[in-house]
């Protein structure tokens, strides 16, 4: 990362510390959900043997990924709009250090909240059975998730003309978690639906993570994912990457 | 002349900037067509002209944030086009609208604008705290800046620009929005900044600015220059503004227009705008020439030379003012 970078990820960690609704709505909302799901909802869904907490927990991770982006959407189009990036421009700023600024602040913060989640799934009476090497494996999977769907979300903060709508453009990536098997299996799910649970990215990723943390990786959905979060990266990224050098 | 500096061509050696032709266009809107600009190391040139005219077109061009469609422009010795590292570089922007981040304080903005020129940090330090006192805001130094008067702003923005010791200021309309008293401390600034040997690109719709601060004036309508020079020059061609006479009703009104030629009505309000140079004996004559044609006349204010005056003399038509209502009307 160049210095460029790490200047700019120190100004949003400003930024971050001093809103603390970001924080409310990427830490503390994905909790309150959980809560919501597991104590509310979760004896009412039968998701085939075994505590709901179990089941739940990899979808929760996700829902906590896509509940922070709106922030990070809004940052960058915050950015944008006000002066200051023409500032950044004239000054010879290394072109993507504002962009990847946002990225490792996305990515960090959103570490913190799926860390959180998974302490509060523990004290839920969260079960997993994978070993570290499980563990491992699902947090890169998590991390790759993570990079892929910020910089989508960077694009879209880059895309929106207002604040404004770079908040509600993330709206789509919060709601497609429920659409996948996150909260209950898409085979559940009525006709159509059910259909599209199975071939959206999210089910593989949730798939994907339920197998380490249960010791039993399902390579199939695992390369699935993978395969997903590089192909959002790349969109994400060059269309980030050609609306910033596209606008004056 | 001897060139000092071994980068800068024999002839040009004391050209801030120079562009020749520069030409833009959004789609099928011309924003500038054909722009020829020199300005002297040294001096503070000031385009004036109306919103819309093209002002903040030109500098983001000059600046290197925008790609001109034809032309050459060469700023502190470099090709805008092909050597905009060099270009940024020497330069600094203090864009309309504060280019500050609301989210840190004062002295944070600085110091970010420190770390980005990488400048070492215990001279990093001392430069924030020049600059603080320099324009001022050591007071509120720790306050979030998003909390600062539209002036303060403006002070921390120039600020935030000269923490990379820039030769050449662009200024897009510093005082926009000002009140008088802040419009005069950045005048202020700007003649110290001047005086310590830079030279100042400043855009402005005021012409009492331009005649404060600038060497030299080039007057901007809808993307072509129509007057340049040095201010004196400039106001002779708009001798003395104009006066402006109120009327009872549209019939005095059409009377004063025929035997006032040049003069220019508004119906609307009743009123017509006569040119003139605010002498006692033009005044007296224009009074009398009234008064032989019996014309009622309701109010008489004589008035400075505005931009609206200098756009009159100088297109002969549209009044800014005008232009801009009717842009209103067809968007």
């Amino acid at each position: 990362m160049s210095s460029d970078s790490a200047i700019m990820l120190r100004r949003n960690f400003k930024h971050t510390l001093r809103n603390p609704v970001t924080v409310f709505n990427a830490i503390l909302m994905p909790i309150i959900m959980m809560l919501m799901f597991v104590y509310v909802f979760g004896d009412a869904f039968n998701v085939g043997g075994g505590d709901y907490i179990n089941y739940a927990t990899p979808g929760m991770l996700i829902l906590a990924i896509v509940y922070g982006l709106s922030a990070t959407a809004v940052a960058v189009s915050s950015d944008m709009t006000k002066g200051i990036i023409n500032r950044f421009k004239v000054m010879d700023v290394s072109r993507g250090a504002v962009l990847t600024g946002h990225v490792v602040t996305t990515m960090v913060r959103t570490t913190l909240a799926l860390t959180a989640i998974i302490a509060v799934a523990f004290l839920l009476g969260f079960s997993p059975t994978g070993s570290l090497l499980d563990w491992l494996a699902a947090g890169g999977v998590l991390l790759l998730v993570v990079l892929a769907v910020s910089w989508l979300t960077v694009a879209f903060g880059l895309a929106a003309k207002t604040q404004e709508s770079a908040g509600f453009a993330t709206v789509p990536l919060i709601m497609l978690p429920f659409f996948s098997s996150a909260i209950v299996p898409a085979d559940k799910m009525g006709a159509g639906i059910r259909e599209f649970a199975h071939y959206q990215p999210f089910t593989s990723i949730i798939e994907s993570i339920r197998g380490f943390f249960i010791g039993a990786p399902n390579t199939g959905q695992t390369l699935a994912a993978i395969a997903w979060s590089l192909g959002i990266a790349l969109v994400g990224y060059i269309w980030a990457r050609s609306t910033f050098n596209a606008q004056a | 002349m001897v060139s000092v500096r071994p980068r800068i061509v024999a002839g040009m050696t004391n050209l801030a900037i120079m562009a020749s032709g520069l030409k833009k266009a959004y789609k099928n809107t011309v924003v500038l067509d054909g722009i020829d600009l020199d300005v002297r190391t040294g001096t503070v040139f000031s385009l004036l002209g109306p919103n819309g005219a093209g002002k903040t077109t030109t500098v983001n061009v000059l600046t290197t944030l925008l790609r001109m469609d034809s032309g050459t422009a060469r700023v502190a010795g470099y090709d805008v086009a092909t050597e905009p590292k060099q270009v940024r570089s020497a330069i600094g922007v203090t864009g309309q609208f504060a280019s500050v981040d609301e989210l840190l304080s004062g002295r944070e903005n600085l110091q970010l604008m420190v770390d980005l020129h990488h400048l070492k940090r215990g001279e990093g330090k001392k430069v924030v705290e020049r600059l603080l006192q320099r324009f001022e805001l050591e007071e509120s130094a720790d306050k979030q800046s998003s909390t600062y008067s539209g002036g303060m702003r403006r002070k921390l923005d120039l600020a935030m620009t000269l923490v990379g010791r820039p030769q050449i200021i662009f200024l897009d309309e510093p005082t926009t929005g000002l009140d008088p008293r802040s419009r005069r401390t950045m005048w202020n600034i700007v003649r110290e900044l001047v005086a310590d040997g830079m030279t100042i690109f400043l855009t402005t719709q005021y012409l009492d600015e331009a005649d404060q601060l600038a060497d030299k004036i080039a007057v901007l309508d809808q993307g072509r220059l129509v007057a340049e020079g040095a201010p004196e020059q400039l106001k002779r061609r708009i001798p003395g503004g104009h006066v402006q006479l109120r009327f009872p009703a549209a019939a005095q009104l059409g009377a004063a227009l025929r035997v006032l030629p040049g003069s220019t009505p508004d119906p609307e309000s009743l009123t017509l705008r006569v040119p003139s140079d605010g002498g006692v004996q033009s005044l007296r004559n224009l009074l009398e020439r009234l008064d032989e044609y019996a014309i009622d006349v309701e109010e008489f204010t004589v008035q400075m030379p505005d931009l609206d005056d200098v756009f009159l003399a100088l297109t002969g038509d549209s009044s800014p003012a005008a232009e801009s209502e009717m842009e209103v009307i067809t968007t």
